[in-house]
C-alpha cells in the first residue's frame, strides 16, 4: 500500500512537472485528485485495512495529496506565467504604426512672444494696459513732445481719419493716457497694433504691433533702464545675449537711446544677419522727456522715469528667423502649424 | 549726409593718418551722430594704372579697332586692344591691366580680340564709374568719318563708297584725307588734310582723327565737319560717337594707380542725422561732433574777401513783406563773372557728397551748403527786374518755371522770391529758370537766408520737390549761420577766380534770435543718468560743443535748436561720458502688484481654448475693403456698413477700419483653399471699429469708434457640428455656462438653414453656421465653410466667476432611453428644453443618442431618440419615481409639442 502510495507521488509528480498548461494540470489533477483519481480509489480502498495499518496509511496519504497538491499549485502559477507570456506575445503590435491623431492647434507666433514678453514684465511688477488703436493727434503727437514739423505727422507716413484723429503710429500714446490718470509709481507695458503708411514688403506692413514701457518713480535713473532692459534682453535670448546702449533721439525721450543686442547667430562675430556689425537692433529707448511728463501732469521736479518700445514682429521675425514680415499675416496654414 | 572723410582736415586733425574708417564709424556711432554705411569708390578698382600710349596701329580685321603698344610701367610694353577712335600717340589713359576690376563687379582679363592678343582693357570715364561732370575736360568731340560712313538705305547712300579727296559731299563741303593729326598745348589739334590738289590746315576739337581717315571738309569756314554739320544719324557713323577713352590731363605718370590720381581712394561716411540735430547736416557739424568724439581741437577759419568793387547798395535792395516766414535774408554780389567748370579739388569733394558739379557758380553755393549747412542761391542780376528782391507770399495764380524746366502752378501764401515783378524763386525749394546762371551770366546775386520751416515743407510737398536745400530749412537751419556762409561764398568766388565782389552785404534781419542760457545742475544730471560724473567732465564736454559755461549759466550755440534744459545736458554729458559706462541697476522704490488683469488672462484663455479645439491662432489686418459689405451680402441697411474712414489710404481695398471680422478671415479661408490646404482650422481674436454715428446716422470721423473685440472661427473640412463642438467646448473650458444655438435664418453672410444665433437668456452672443453659397463664390471659395463669430465682451460677462464643488453622487442612477415621433420642423433644442422642463430636477443629464427618417417614420416627421439619466440627491430613486417622471416628460412633450413616445 505505502509503496503503491509512493509510485503514484511519483508518477504524479512527473506529469505535473511536465504540464504547461492550466488545462494539463487540470487532467492530472483529476487524475490523481478526482472523485475517481487513483488517490481517491486508495482512499476509499482504506476499508480494508487494519485498524493499526488504517491511521498510518491514511497519514502517509493525506501527506501525498498535500505534496500533490503543493505541487499543481506551484505549476498553475508557471503555467499561468507561461500562458500570459504566449497570450502577450500574440498581442505584439507594431508601434512604429502612427498614432491616432488628436490635433491641437497652434498660437500665432506674434501671440508666443508677446505672451512671453508680457511675463518677463510682469514679473518684475508690471501691468499690462491697453488703449484705442484710433488715437488723437493730441496723445500720439502733441503729448508727446513730437514737433510740429516732424516728419511723422506727414500723411505719407500716417494714416489719418481727420485732422485731429489719426491710427495711432505707435504705443507710446499710451504714456500720455496712463500718466494722465495714474500718479507715479507706473509700471506699465502696453501691447498693441500700430499704424504706419508703408506698403506691404519683406520688412514693412501697414499694420504691426508694438510693445511699450513705462516707469515713472522717484529717482529712476539711466542706469536702472540698462538694467531693466538687459534683463528683458537676456530673458527673451539667452543669458549670454550681450547688449549694448546707442545715443539717439525721440520727441518724447531725453537722452535717448537705442538698444541693441549681440547677433544671435554670430554672437557678436559678424554675418550676413547683423550686416557684419554683430549687433543688431532691437529696441528705442529713453528717459521720459521732461516736457511729457510736464504735459501729463506728473512733476520732473520730483519723478524721472523711462519708457521704450519694442517692435514686435522685429523680435518675432529674429526669434523664429522668419525672413518675410508677410508670412505673419497671410495666414497661411502650412506657415502657422509650424509653431 | 554724406561726408568726404578727407574734408574733415580743414577743420579739425581727425583723419584717414590717425583713425581708421571702422573705428571712426564706429565711435561715431556710439557719441550719438551714427554711420549708417561708408564706401570708397577705389575699393571697387583694382589695378587699373595709367598708361601712355606708345603706339597705334589699325588692327588687321577690323575697320575700328586700334592695336596700341601701352607704357604701363613696367619694363616692357604691354599690348592692348581698343575699339574707341579718340586717342592719340602719347595720350595718358586708364589702363585696366590683366586681372583688374572695375566698378560694378566688372572683372578684366587678357584675351585675344578678332585674333589680336590684347592684355587688359583702355577705359572710359564711365567705365571708372564717372560722368563727364566730373571731369568736364574729358568731354569729346567727334568728327563725321567718312570711312565709318554705314549708309541708312544700302540702295541710296548719301556718301558714295568710292568717295576720293576733294569730291563734294554738298554746298561747300568736300571730302579731305588726313595727312596729319597733331595735339596742340590747349587740347585741339592740328591737321592737314588732302582734298585732292591742294592741302588745308584747319584746326579741330574733334578727337576722333588719325591719318588716312577721310572726313567731311567745309571749306567755307575751313572746319571739319561734326556729325550735327552733316544733319547726320548716329546709326550713319555707328562709330563717331561722343564717348570714349578717358584722356588724362592729370598729373600723372605711367603705372601710377588710377584711383588715387582720379582721387577715387577717398572714403566717404553716410550719416543717418538725427531729427533733432539739423546742425550736423553739414561739414562742420560733422567735424564738431567728430573733434569732440576724439578729443581733438576743432575751429573754422573765418572766411574773407581780399578785394571788393563798389558797393551793393548800388544795385540791389531787399524787402522782406513776410518776415514771419523769412526772419532773415543776406545778399552779396560779384560781378564780371566767368562761368566754367571749379576746380577739381571742389569737384572731387561735390562728388564724393553725392552732388553733381555744374559750373563754378553753382558749386559754390553747393559748396557753401555742405560746408556749412546753409542752403544757398545764386541768381543772375541781370533777370532781376528793377534789382529788386522781395519776399513774399504769392498771389493766387502765380506760376514759376523752375530750374527742372518745370512750370509749377503756386498755391496762394507760397512763399517766393520774386523782383519788381514776378517770382524768380519757389522760396528754400528752387530757383527759377528765369534768373538761372547760364554761360552768359556776368553778375550775381548770392542769397544765404532763414526761411520757415513748416512753409517749405507745405511748399516742397505741395510741389513734390524734395531738394537738398529744402530739406535742410524743413529740419531748420541757423539762423545766426547766415551772413558766414555768405561770406565764405564770396571767398570762394575771389579764390576760383570766378568774379569780383562787390562791397558790402545786405543783412535783412528783423527780430534777431536771442541768444539762449540753461542751468547746469551737476548733481542732478549726475543722479539722473545714474553715474557719478564731475561737474570738470560735463563743462569740458560742453566746451567742446560750442556751449560756454559760466558759473551755473550755460549758454546754448545757436544752431543749438535742440537744448531745452536738463535733460538735454544730461544727454550730451552722458553721449560723451558713454552709455556703455553708466553702471546698470535693478529698479528700487516701491514695489508694485502687476500682473494681468482678469480680462487679459481670459483673452489668453480664449486662445489656449481654441488651440486646445485644434484652431491655429490667425492674425489678420484690421483694414477693410469698401466691396466687402456686398461681398459678404451685408444687408444695405446694417449699420456696420459706417465704417472708420482713412483719408489717405494705401489704396481703396484698405482704405475703412473693419467693422466686421468676417471677410479678412475669409480672405485667409479663400487664400488657404488656393493653395491647396485640404482642412483649416482658424480662429483670430479680432478688433473691429464701430464709429460713433452723426445725426445723418453716418460715421462720425471727429470722434474716436468704439474698439471692440470678437472670437472669429473658420474652418472647412469638417461639418456644422463640429464647429458647433468646438465652440461649446471653448465656452466649457471658458466656463461660460448656459449658451444656446437657436436657428437663425436672417444673417445674411450664413445659409439661412445652417445658421444659429447663439444667445445666453436674451443676450446675443454671436453666430455660427455655413457661409452663404453666394458669400462663397465671391471669395472663389469652392467647398463648404463654416463660421463662427462671438462677441468676447459678451462671453467676458458671462464667465462664472466663481465655482464651488458639488458633492459626488451617493445614490445610483436610474437610465431611460425614449424615442418621440414629432414634426420635421421642430428643433430638437424644443424637446429638449421640454424635457428638462418636465423631468425638473432629477434630471441630470439628456443626451440625444439618435435622430432617424424613413422606413415606420411617417412622411414629415422624424424620430428623435433620448437618454435621460435621473438621479436623486437624497435617495435611490424607485422604478415607480422614475417612470412618473418620464410619464410627465411624454405628457408634457405631447402636450407643447404633439410629439409622442414612438411605439
Amino acid at each position: 500500500m505505502r509503496e503503491k502510495l509512493e509510485q503514484i507521488l511519483v508518477k504524479a509528480l512527473d506529469e505535473i512537472s511536465a504540464a504547461d498548461t492550466k488545462d494539463s494540470l487540470e487532467a492530472a489533477r483529476v487524475k490523481y485528485l478526482g472523485k475517481k483519481g487513483e488517490l481517491t480509489a486508495i482512499l476509499r480502498g482504506m476499508g480494508q485495512l487494519s485498524a493499526e495499518e488504517r491511521p498510518i496509511i491514511g497519514q502517509a496519504a493525506n501527506e501525498v495529496r498535500a505534496k500533490i497538491e503543493e505541487a499543481i499549485e506551484k505549476a498553475a502559477g508557471r503555467a499561468e506565467a507561461h500562458e500570459l507570456e504566449h497570450k502577450l506575445k500574440k498581442e505584439t503590435i507594431d508601434v512604429t504604426l502612427p498614432g491616432k491623431k488628436i490635433v491641437f492647434g497652434k498660437k500665432h507666433p506674434l501671440t508666443t512672444v508677446l505672451d512671453e514678453v508680457t511675463d518677463i514684465f510682469t514679473g518684475m511688477g508690471y501691468s499690462v494696459a491697453e488703449g484705442p488703436e484710433v488715437e488723437l493727434v493730441h496723445y500720439n503727437f502733441d503729448m508727446l513732445n513730437a514737433p510740429k514739423t516732424h516728419p511723422s505727422r506727414e500723411p505719407s507716413d500716417t494714416f489719418y481719419i481727420d485732422n485731429d484723429i489719426v491710427l495711432r503710429t505707435q504705443t507710446s500714446p499710451m504714456q500720455a493716457r496712463i500718466m494722465e490718470k495714474t500718479q507715479p509709481p507706473i509700471r506699465i507695458i502696453a501691447p498693441g497694433r500700430v499704424f504706419r503708411n508703408d506698403e506691404v514688403d519683406a520688412t514693412h506692413s501697414p499694420m504691426f504691433h508694438q510693445i511699450e514701457g513705462l516707469v515713472i518713480d522717484k529717482g529712476i535713473t539711466m542706469g536702472d533702464l540698462k538694467g531693466t532692459l538687459e534683463v528683458f534682453a537676456k530673458t527673451l535670448y539667452g543669458e549670454e545675449t550681450k547688449v549694448r546702449f546707442r545715443p539717439s533721439y525721440f520727441p518724447f525721450t531725453e537722452p535717448s537711446a537705442e538698444m541693441d543686442i549681440s547677433c544671435f547667430k554670430c554672437n557678436g562675430k559678424g554675418c550676413p544677419m547683423c550686416k557684419y556689425e554683430g549687433y543688431i537692433e532691437i529696441l528705442g529707448c529713453g528717459m521720459v522727456h521732461p516736457n511729457v511728463l510736464r504735459n501729463c501732469g506728473i512733476d520732473p521736479e520730483i519723478y524721472s522715469g523711462f519708457a521704450f518700445g519694442v517692435g514686435l514682429e522685429r523680435i518675432t521675425l529674429f526669434r523664429y528667423k522668419i525672413d518675410d514680415m508677410r508670412l505673419l499675416f497671410e495666414n497661411d496654414v502650412r506657415f502657422l502649424s509650424q509653431f | 549726409m554724406k561726408l568726404p572723410y578727407s574734408w574733415l582736415k580743414d577743420f579739425t586733425d581727425v583723419g584717414i593718418h590717425n583713425v581708421p574708417a571702422k573705428q571712426y564709424a564706429a565711435d561715431m556711432t556710439m557719441a550719438g551722430t551714427m554711420v549708417g554705411s561708408w564706401e570708397c569708390p577705389a575699393d571697387e578698382i583694382c589695378n587699373v594704372v595709367v598708361g601712355r600710349i606708345l603706339s597705334m596701329e589699325r588692327h588687321p580685321n577690323s575697320d575700328h579697332m586700334w592695336v596700341c603698344q601701352m607704357d604701363v610701367g613696367g619694363a616692357e610694353p604691354v599690348q592692348i586692344v581698343t575699339g574707341a577712335w579718340n586717342i592719340h600717340v602719347g595720350d595718358l589713359v586708364p589702363a585696366a591691366l590683366h586681372k583688374s576690376t572695375l566698378p560694378g563687379g566688372v572683372k578684366i582679363e587678357k584675351g585675344k580680340l578678332r585674333g589680336v592678343p590684347s592684355n587688359g582693357m583702355l577705359c572710359s570715364l564711365k567705365e571708372l564709374g564717372l560722368e563727364e561732370r566730373d571731369f568736364p575736360y574729358a568731354a569729346i568731340t567727334a568728327a563725321a568719318l567718312l570711312n565709318d560712313y554705314k549708309p541708312l538705305d544700302p540702295d541710296k547712300p548719301s556718301i558714295p563708297a568710292d568717295i576720293q579727296p576733294g569730291h563734294k559731299i554738298f554746298g561747300p563741303v568736300v571730302a579731305g584725307k588726313v595727312l596729319e593729326c597733331a595735339v596742340q598745348p590747349d587740347d585741339s589739334f592740328h591737321t592737314c588734310l588732302d582734298i585732292n590738289g591742294a592741302t588745308v590746315c584747319p584746326d579741330t576739337a574733334c578727337r576722333n582723327l588719325h591719318e588716312g581717315d577721310m572726313v567731311a571738309y567745309n571749306t567755307k569756314t575751313d572746319t571739319i565737319c561734326t556729325l550735327a554739320d552733316l544733319h547726320a544719324q548716329q546709326a550713319e557713323f555707328p562709330h563717331c560717337i561722343n564717348d570714349g577713352i578717358f584722356i588724362l590731363q592729370e598729373d600723372c605718370k605711367p603705372g601710377d594707380d588710377i584711383a588715387h590720381v582720379l582721387s577715387l581712394d577717398e572714403i566717404t561716411f553716410d550719416f543717418d542725422i538725427l531729427h533733432n540735430r539739423p546742425d550736423c547736416l553739414s561739414i562742420i557739424g560733422l567735424a564738431r561732433e567728430s573733434a569732440a568724439t576724439f578729443d581733438k581741437p576743432f575751429s573754422v577759419p573765418k572766411p574773407q574777401v581780399k578785394n571788393t568793387v563798389g558797393d551793393i547798395s548800388e544795385h540791389l535792395s531787399v524787402e522782406i513783406r513776410d518776415a514771419d516766414l523769412c526772419p532773415r535774408y543776406c545778399a552779396a554780389m560779384a560781378q564780371n563773372i566767368q562761368i566754367k567748370p571749379s576746380p577739381r579739388w571742389m569737384r572731387d569733394r561735390l562728388r564724393a557728397a553725392g552732388i553733381r558739379p555744374i559750373n563754378n557758380i553753382v558749386d559754390i553755393t553747393n559748396y557753401v551748403m555742405l560746408e556749412y549747412g546753409q542752403p544757398m542761391h545764386a541768381f543772375d542780376y541781370r533777370c532781376l527786374k528793377d534789382g529788386k528782391i522781395i519776399v513774399r507770399r504769392c498771389t493766387a495764380d502765380e506760376e514759376c518755371t523752375t530750374l527742372d524746366g518745370q512750370t509749377r502752378k503756386l498755391w496762394e501764401n507760397t512763399l517766393v522770391i520774386a523782383d519788381a515783378e514776378k517770382a524768380v524763386a519757389v522760396a528754400g525749394v528752387m530757383g527759377g529758370e528765369n534768373s538761372e546762371i547760364t554761360d552768359q551770366t556776368q553778375m550775381i546775386v548770392f542769397e544765404s537766408a532763414m526761411f520757415d520751416s513748416v512753409s517749405i515743407r507745405t511748399t516742397s510737398r505741395r510741389l513734390g520737390m524734395r531738394t537738398e536745400a529744402s530739406g535742410r530749412f524743413e529740419r531748420g537751419v541757423n539762423c545766426e549761420g547766415c551772413m558766414t556762409a555768405l561770406e565764405r561764398a564770396c571767398q570762394l568766388v575771389e579764390e576760383l577766380g570766378a568774379g569780383e565782389i562787390i562791397g558790402g552785404c545786405i543783412d535783412a534781419y528783423p527780430a534777431p534770435k536771442p541768444v539762449r542760457t540753461l542751468k547746469l545742475e551737476p548733481e542732478r544730471i549726475s543722479s539722473f543718468i545714474g553715474a557719478e560724473i564731475s561737474r570738470e567732465f560735463m563743462v569740458k564736454t560742453l566746451e567742446k560743443l560750442a556751449f560756454t559755461v559760466d558759473g551755473d549759466t550755460v549758454t546754448v550755440p545757436s544752431w543749438r535748436d535742440d537744448m531745452e534744459g536738463m535733460a538735454d545736458i544730461a544727454e550730451e554729458v552722458a553721449r560723451f561720458f558713454g552709455y556703455d559706462n553708466i553702471p546698470t541697476t535693478l529698479l528700487r522704490g516701491q514695489t508694485t502688484k502687476g500682473g494681468l488683469t482678469a480680462r487679459q488672462a481670459f483673452n489668453r484663455r480664449v486662445n489656449d481654448a481654441c488651440n486646445a479645439a485644434g484652431y491655429d491662432e490667425a492674425q489678420t489686418l484690421s483694414f477693410l475693403s469698401p466691396k466687402a459689405f456686398d461681398r459678404i451680402c451685408m444687408a444695405e441697411d446694417d449699420v456696420r456698413r459706417q465704417a472708420v474712414v482713412i483719408t489717405n489710404p494705401l489704396g481703396e481695398d484698405q482704405s475703412l477700419l473693419r467693422t466686421t471680422a468676417l471677410p479678412a478671415m475669409l480672405e485667409a479661408a479663400a487664400r488657404n483653399y488656393n493653395y491647396r490646404a485640404p482642412s483649416i482650422h482658424l480662429f483670430e481674436q479680432s478688433k473691429i471699429y464701430l464709429p460713433e454715428l452723426d445725426a445723418e446716422g453716418k460715421a462720425d470721423p471727429h470722434r474716436l469708434p468704439t474698439e471692440k473685440s470678437v472670437l472669429v472661427m473658420a474652418t472647412y473640412g469638417d461639418d456644422f457640428f463640429h464647429l458647433k463642438g468646438c465652440i461649446e467646448g471653448v465656452l466649457s473650458k471658458l466656463s461660460v455656462p448656459g449658451c444656446l444655438f437657436t436657428p437663425c435664418d436672417s444673417n445674411p453672410s450664413y445659409h439661412p438653414g445652417r445658421c444659429a444665433a447663439i444667445k445666453n437668456g436674451d443676450r446675443l452672443m454671436g453666430y455660427a453656421g455655413q457661409i452663404h453659397p453666394t458669400v462663397l463664390k465671391n471669395y472663389g471659395i469652392g467647398t463648404d465653410l463654416y463660421m463662427a463669430e462671438l462677441d468676447l465682451e459678451a462671453l467676458f460677462s458671462f464667465v462664472e466667476r466663481e465655482r464651488y464643488y458639488q458633492p459626488i453622487p451617493k445614490y445610483p442612477a436610474s437610465t431611460r432611453d425614449l424615442a418621440v415621433l414629432c414634426d420635421e420642423n421642430i428643433y430638437v433644442l424644443q424637446l429638449e428644453s421640454c424635457i428638462r422642463k418636465a423631468a425638473k430636477k432629477s434630471l441630470e443629464k439628456l443626451e440625444l443618442f439618435d435622430v432617424y427618417r424613413g422606413a415606420q417614420v411617417a412622411e414629415g416627421k422624424k424620430s428623435v431618440a433620448f437618454s435621460l439619466t435621473l438621479r436623486s440627491a437624497d435617495h435611490t430613486l424607485t422604478d415607480k419615481e422614475a417612470d412618473e417622471i418620464i410619464q410627465n416628460v411624454l405628457a408634457a412633450l405631447e402636450a407643447e409639442l404633439g410629439a409622442v413616445l414612438r411605439a
